[in-house]
């Protein structure tokens, strides 16, 4: 019995030893890069991967490692990056959405300043200003864009429009007519997938800008525009009535489950951010058309995804270049018309994009630049947080004074509004 | 998960141990076996209790971003968490779920408990049938529930439950499930019981077999009907396997996280949140640790009504010679 014991406890002490032993070996230096980001799926991997590749021609002897969550809008990675931030085991780079968000990273904390990768760069030349201004946080630059998306565009199912004889709606009176006409035909007019609860806030979003224009909606966020103003009711109840054409199940369904309706022409129309388009492609889904939602003619509901460097990085030498790379007119081309995005930089070769992003990249130059709440350009992370969470309420309780009253109460929370 | 209730029950007797007469130097096996338990009872001091300590702390500070802020700010988070919305319909799906879910548990259990004692043919496979669900993890049980209580639309057709419910020419009881906020957490309930109640089965099974054959016999000979057995003799004789039960049962489901994540998520309109996913969302998703730790803290609080009636019982049983 008692040799037993001390035969197995020398060995338990031994196992000890020997997994520390690896707990070291992984700690050791090695020429690598740790890549943090919540691309995962379809495109938006293979958009990664030809960053990657970018990367990988100009330091062909730095091993990059893929660190992923998966999650829609990073809601997953975020939970994971934090942990790792704070515990003082930051990947090299990581992927921010370029706005306030930036401020949740606390960056006098966490984060390391690029200003002078912008100088030495010459991207405040290259990017457009409405970026620029995005970017800047108590004004330093902490994360390099790679790609612009458009949030407010209104997909719709071709095939469904031509065989009612119909046009994409223009205004919300026409889009309830339209409406209508599809809903006694026994096709969803309107379709959602709100299951993770951010989509339900994402045409909230675009609903909002239609229904207060670029000014009023942007005044939202900074104070200027009060949310107790009857346009922020005409907008809830405008929302709510739209709910009304909704398929059934939008509850059960992510954004792209819902999508399928289009794809099998038992739906009509579908408000998402132009990762749609992307996605269409990957179902071999050609048959669908594009505009902006009612009211947001000549708005570009705009979010940006970035890179930043935290303070700390293991490989800080490589994480420079990996932003150089992400930053360059060649990284962005490498990575942009596979992810479905168009360029941050003005220069990028048209050619290489399909027809929606070189659209899309047209209505860029000329359009007002609204920042999207839901992904993170608008304000601060905690704020959209609880306004994510007002809305998914609202979609299942429909009292639009009690809503009104909490969006009223969490621009209060965050000290914008008095 | 399942191992709250033994490791407190053995912090508890190291204690009595440690605390028994005078003190002497421990030699031979005494020493041995104090020296093997001495590194878990400070890992569970330090990693249990040391934690719980910190969590009740820092939910009484001002920490809501990244960066740790411990100002102390007293009762101010429990004050905002109590008159969040989402927290109280939280609540109030706790208590549905942790009603539904033993009630349904434990009803199944013991029926198909007392069927199996009735010494059918085939026990053993009917047994195993019952008891593998157990075996998945809740992430399995929530994906396979979801596509089964799917609900389908009028335009992609009936999928899942609903389908064998058109199939059967039931149409009427289609009902949109998860996505109707009406039912909502029950829904859960559903996928959590059919996953539960063959364990709960196996330990009625296993008191059922504990109970001698002579009482029954003595029971049946004083002239007892056998619903009148069953009723005044195995049903109190069962009663601390039902108590053993509503512990185990009781803290899965106020804990209740991943089966939610995995099957509904928060619902619509928080109709199937519950405050395991609440926290997540508030520390990890929101920054918001110092609420977060609140949440915690109140889970705590009410595991630790559930459990510590049990745990005082079961001690002052075991201190009675």
């Amino acid at each position: 019995m008692f040799r037993r014991i001390r035969v197995l406890t020398v060995l338990s002490l031994l196992l000890i030893g020997a997994i520390m032993q690896v707990g070291w070996a992984g700690v050791a230096r090695t020429n690598k890069l740790e890549i943090f980001s919540w691309w995962t799926a379809g495109g938006e991997a293979e958009g990664l991967s030809g960053l990657f590749s970018a990367y990988k021609r100009q330091y062909p002897n730095v091993e990059i490692v893929n660190a992923t969550v998966a999650g829609g809008a990073g809601t997953n990675a975020k939970a994971v990056l934090a942990t790792r931030l704070t515990g003082g085991d930051p990947p090299d780079s990581f992927q921010v959405h370029a706005g306030l968000e930036i401020e949740k990273y606390a960056p006098d904390r966490f984060l390391e300043s690029i200003d002078s990768l912008y100088r030495s760069e010459g991207w405040e030349r290259a990017l457009p200003r409405g970026v620029l201004t995005l970017l800047q946080f108590k004004g330093h630059y902490y994360s390099v864009p790679v790609n612009i998306h458009r949030a407010n565009v209104l997909w719709y199912s071709k095939k469904v429009f031509a065989d009612n004889n119909l046009q994409p709606p223009k205004t919300f009176a026409e889009f309830f007519q339209v409406a209508e006409t599809l809903k006694a035909k026994g096709i969803a007019p309107f379709v959602m997938g709100d299951k993770e609860g951010w989509e339900a806030g994402h045409v909230f979003e675009v609903v909002l800008i239609g229904v207060l224009g670029a000014d009023g909606y942007r005044g939202l966020w900074t104070g200027k525009t009060a949310w107790t103003s009857p346009r922020v009711t005409e907008a809830l109840n405008t929302f709510k009535r739209m709910l009304t054409y909704t398929n059934t199940d939008h509850a059960a369904l992510t954004w792209d489950g819902a999508g399928q309706y289009l794809i099998d022409g038992k739906g009509a129309m579908q408000i998402m951010g132009d990762w749609q388009d992307g996605w269409f492609q990957s179902k071999k889904f050609a048959d669908y058309g594009w505009a902006p939602p009612p009211g947001t003619t000549g708005i570009f509901d705009a979010l940006s995804d970035s890179f930043a460097l935290p303070r700390r990085a293991k490989n800080r030498e490589n994480a420079l270049n990996w932003l150089k790379i992400a930053g360059s007119k060649a990284g962005q081309e490498a990575f942009n018309p596979k992810k479905g995005s168009i360029c941050a930089r003005t220069d990028c070769n048209q050619s290489l994009f399909n027809a929606y992003l070189q659209s899309a990249a047209k209505d860029w130059q000329k359009d007002a630049l609204v920042p999207s709440v839901m992904h993170g350009a608008a304000t601060i992370e905690s704020w959209a947080t609880k306004y994510k969470d007002i809305i998914a309420l609202f979609v299942t309780s429909g009292d639009v004074a009690r809503t009104q009253t909490a969006l009223q109460a969490a621009c209060k929370d965050a000290k914008v509004c008095m | 998960m399942h191992d709250t209730v033994p490791t407190q029950v053995r912090t508890v007797q190291i204690t009595r141990l440690a605390g028994n007469g005078r003190w002497k130097m421990p030699t031979g096996d005494r020493l041995i076996s104090l020296l093997l338990l001495a590194p878990s009872v400070v890992a569970i001091a330090v990693f249990i209790y040391g934690f719980i300590g910190f969590t009740g702390f820092a939910s009484l500070t001002r920490w809501d971003s990244l960066v740790p802020d411990f100002s102390f700010v007293g009762m101010h988070n429990y004050v905002v968490l109590f008159s969040t919305t989402r927290f109280q319909i939280d609540l109030r799906n706790t208590v549905t779920f942790t009603v539904l879910f033993l009630v349904c548990c434990l009803s199944i259990g013991l029926s198909l408990a007392l069927m199996l004692d009735r010494g059918i043919r085939g026990e053993g496979v009917f047994r195993s049938i019952f008891l593998f669900p157990l075996a998945l993890s809740f992430i399995v049980t929530g994906v396979v529930w979801r596509w089964l209580l799917n609900p389908g639309s009028v335009q992609l057709g009936s999928t899942g439950i609903n389908l064998l419910f058109d199939l059967l020419g039931l149409g009427f009881l289609k009902t949109g499930w998860y996505t109707d906020p009406r039912i909502g957490i029950k829904a859960v309930v559903i996928a959590a019981t059919w996953q539960m109640s063959g364990y709960v089965m196996a330990m009625y099974l296993a008191g059922l077999r504990g109970i001698p054959e002579e009482l029954r016999e003595a029971a049946i000979v004083d002239g007892a009907t056998g619903f009148q057995v069953y009723r005044h003799v195995i049903l109190p004789l069962l009663h601390p396997i039902t108590l053993g039960a509503i512990i185990i049962l009781g803290h899965i489901s106020l804990k209740i996280f991943d089966l939610v994540v995995a099957m509904t998520g928060p619902g619509p309109g928080f109709s199937s949140d519950v405050p395991a996913f609440f926290m997540f969302d508030t520390t990890f998703r929101g920054d918001n640790f110092s609420q977060g730790a609140g949440i915690a803290v109140i889970i705590l609080i009410m595991v630790a009504v559930l459990i510590v009636p049990y745990l005082l019982y079961s001690l002052r049983a075991e201190a009675q010679p």
